[in-house]
């Protein structure tokens, strides 16, 4: 095993991908000879030459609808969105075009292609470029929505995708790529689209996260079991679909549950979440769900980011408001 | 400067070889068809417009769902599409039905189309087309992908595709033509200008004195063709494959048509923003007029050959209409099951409910 970043783990599932299949192509806006503004394809192209990792023109509809002309040419296009702000400009490619090419053809064509991202907060980059917005494509049926919290899962979850005969927009959070480091197999392997991780036990309450908030459930639940409270911790992985299966377990052993995410409250992957809890197992609730997210503002200016963010605290706090109900 | 300004504008001249009388004026450029062809060109065109009469009256009967009229625009449509092999493929726009069906769609599936039936999208294996785009430049970025596909795999064919006027004003038409533009690939891009986006002209849709010249700023061949004639359609989209096939790069290609019906048969009435006059002007230039002109020039056409071919289209709809009237409903159990390859669980669950609901 090595010790990689994500950024590394990404780099490396990509790498596997191309040797492993020569109809893989990665393209995108400065992925070829610069390697990604994040470096995710450093030195691919020259690894695989420039029919296989190239530039595109700077258009992000035009990148969307060349992968799905690129697929029903039998290829398995990886393209990058530079950041995921800028995936209103591919939105009928992605919600309109290749998320319906299943269903609109009556299943005789499909679209397998994985779509990176990098998003997410508390970088401190300019407008648009750190929104969440996995809400947005979660609504439309037809395409999985990945987003790994770990460099081990990044490599494992990002070869699923790419091997998936369906669309996958595969993000990655910005505050990850670099922040810490994570033994990752050097070997390949897949991890199961669609299934969530408990990533700690407990049995008082369920913290649910996806993505960079997954570490602040994680630290929040360090500082709680100081008071005797023991959470378990649970990553989503997949937040389209939803695996309720793991959810329902936890809830039925925990019976309070607290859910965590980067995005504004209003909409998105909690509300959907939370109404299946209820749907399902609301004889095992000994307190309402309750949530911890950004306000309902448009994404933060810099200097009221750190607030704006939710952090560990804002989930403890919650955390006590379900137990002490 | 008013010499460097002056010079900017660029000259798109009208590409035609028959004039409205169906009298050759461009010799030099007549495209080399065998009688055999020209018979069939115009047997595909009677063909067509007795489909669109008929799928008119369908529509007022109930009988047909969404349906764009064609009339006006099959010299634009089949003139283009006789220019292409079978391993080219067809990146079809809403109106486009009839370059699907002579690329070998079953007429009862355009039908089924038109009625809302999945099985009007559900091609062969092999069939090169995708079902007709609604977004009206969609189409495009996925032809230039598809092209961007061919070129890699050295194939030697090329991709297709078409929207209309007010289609160029989207930012998918120029991304496309500029993606294809720079990755040198085998796409042909026809602009079907029938001077009406719905009910807004082509002058208020554009300054550009033509469509053409937009390939000017991505830097590759555009070319204006009088769309009511079959020959020059034929003519220059036979030329922009010839050059892609070579390696040439893609083509744009604004054909001058008219769609002499509404723009759908969902309430839209020509009448609020046509006038009698501009439909009168254009109905002298229908391209089966002029055509049918030049073959009883030269001894190849008669009324009795079109007869034949309108009896011949008749029948057919007759029978492709009984067979989508009769086909299966299509069910939500099946719309589920074609969300993914594999049912994730919530659309299992979800296929559980339909599935009951179906059964009562």
């Amino acid at each position: 095993m090595a010790q990689m970043t994500m950024i590394q783990a990404i780099t490396d599932a990509l790498r596997t991908e191309l040797k492993n299949d020569e109809n893989v192509l990665i393209y995108g806006e400065d992925v070829g000879q610069n390697g990604g503004v994040f470096r995710a394809t450093e030195g691919l192209q020259k690894e695989f030459g420039e029919d296989r990792v190239f530039d595109t023109p700077l258009a992000e509809s035009g990148i969307g609808g060349m992968s799905i002309g690129l697929a029903l040419q039998g290829y398995r296009p990886v393209p990058e969105i530079q950041f995921f702000g800028f995936v209103y400009e591919a939105m009928d490619s992605i919600n309109g075009q290749m998320a319906r090419l299943r269903y609109r053809s009556g299943d005789t064509l499909h679209a397998p292609i994985t779509i990176r991202a990098p998003f997410g907060g508390g970088v401190h980059t300019p407008e648009l470029h750190a929104d969440s917005l996995e809400g947005l494509i979660a609504q439309q049926p037809g395409i999985k929505v990945v987003i790994p919290a770990t460099p081990k899962e990044a490599k494992g979850l990002l070869i699923a995708s790419i091997r998936d005969n369906d669309p996958v927009l595969f993000l990655e959070h910005m505050k990850l790529y670099r922040s810490f480091r994570d033994e990752v197999p050097e070997e390949e392997y897949t991890i199961e689209l669609g299934k969530a991780d408990v990533k700690r036990e407990g049995k008082d309450v369920t913290i649910i996260a996806y993505g960079a908030m997954v570490h602040s459930a994680l630290k929040a639940a360090d500082e709680l079991e100081k008071n005797d409270i023991d959470a378990e911790v649970i990553d989503l992985r997949t937040v389209s679909p939803v695996d309720m299966e793991t959810i329902i377990a936890s809830v039925q052993k925990t019976n309070r549950v607290v859910f965590v995410q980067e995005a504004q409250r209003q909409a998105g992957v909690a509300s959907h979440v939370i109404s299946e809890i209820q749907e399902r197992a609301i004889l095992h609730l000994e307190a309402p769900i309750l949530r911890v997210t950004a306000p309902d503002t448009v994404y933060a200016f810099t200097q009221a980011e750190e607030v704006w963010l939710p952090d560990h605290k804002d989930i403890i706090e919650k955390v006590n408001q379900v137990i002490n109900f | 400067m008013k010499h460097v300004l002056e010079n900017v504008e660029n000259q798109f001249e009208m590409f035609q070889i028959l004039d409205e009388n169906g009298k050759v004026v461009n010799k030099d450029d007549m495209p080399d068809l065998s009688d055999d062809d020209l018979k069939e060109l115009m047997r595909r065109m009677v063909y067509i417009r007795i489909l669109d009469q008929r799928s008119m009256a369908l529509n007022r009967q109930g009988r047909l769902g969404f349906y764009a009229p064609t009339a006006g625009q099959e010299a634009s449509q089949l003139g283009s599409h006789f220019a292409l092999e079978k391993g080219d493929f067809l990146l079809p726009g809403y109106r486009d039905v009839p370059q699907l069906i002579w690329h070998g769609l079953p007429l009862y599936q355009a039908f089924l189309f038109s009625k809302g039936h999945y099985h009007g999208n559900q091609f062969p294996e092999g069939f090169n087309a995708l079902s007709p785009q609604i977004i009206i430049g969609a189409q495009y970025t996925q032809a230039a992908g598809v092209a961007i596909g061919m070129k890699k795999r050295g194939k030697k064919s090329v991709a297709i595709t078409y929207t209309g006027d007010g289609g160029t004003s989207q930012g998918d038409f120029y991304e496309a033509i500029n993606f294809a533009g720079a990755f040198g690939a085998p796409a042909i891009f026809v602009v079907q200008n029938n001077h009406f986006a719905i009910s807004v002209p082509v002058e208020k849709q554009t300054k550009a004195k033509t469509l053409a010249q937009k390939a000017v700023a991505a830097g590759i061949e555009g070319i204006q063709v009088d769309g009511m004639d079959v020959l020059a359609v034929y003519a220059a989209t036979k030329h922009a494959r010839e050059r892609a096939i070579n390696g040439e790069g893609p083509t744009l290609i604004e054909t001058l048509t008219y769609r002499f019906g509404p723009h759908t048969t969902a309430g839209d009435d020509p009448t609020r923003y046509r006038t009698e006059e501009l439909d009168n002007e254009w109905e002298k230039k229908d391209p089966l007029v002029r055509f049918r002109k030049y073959l009883e020039d030269k001894n190849l056409w008669s009324e009795e050959i079109e007869n034949k071919v309108i009896e011949e289209a008749k029948d057919d709809i007759k029978q492709a209409i009984k067979k989508a009237d009769t086909y299966p409903k299509q069910k939500v159990t099946e719309l589920i099951s074609h969300m993914f390859e594999e049912l994730p669980a919530n659309l299992q669950e979800q296929m559980e409910e339909y599935k009951e609901k179906e059964s009562k």
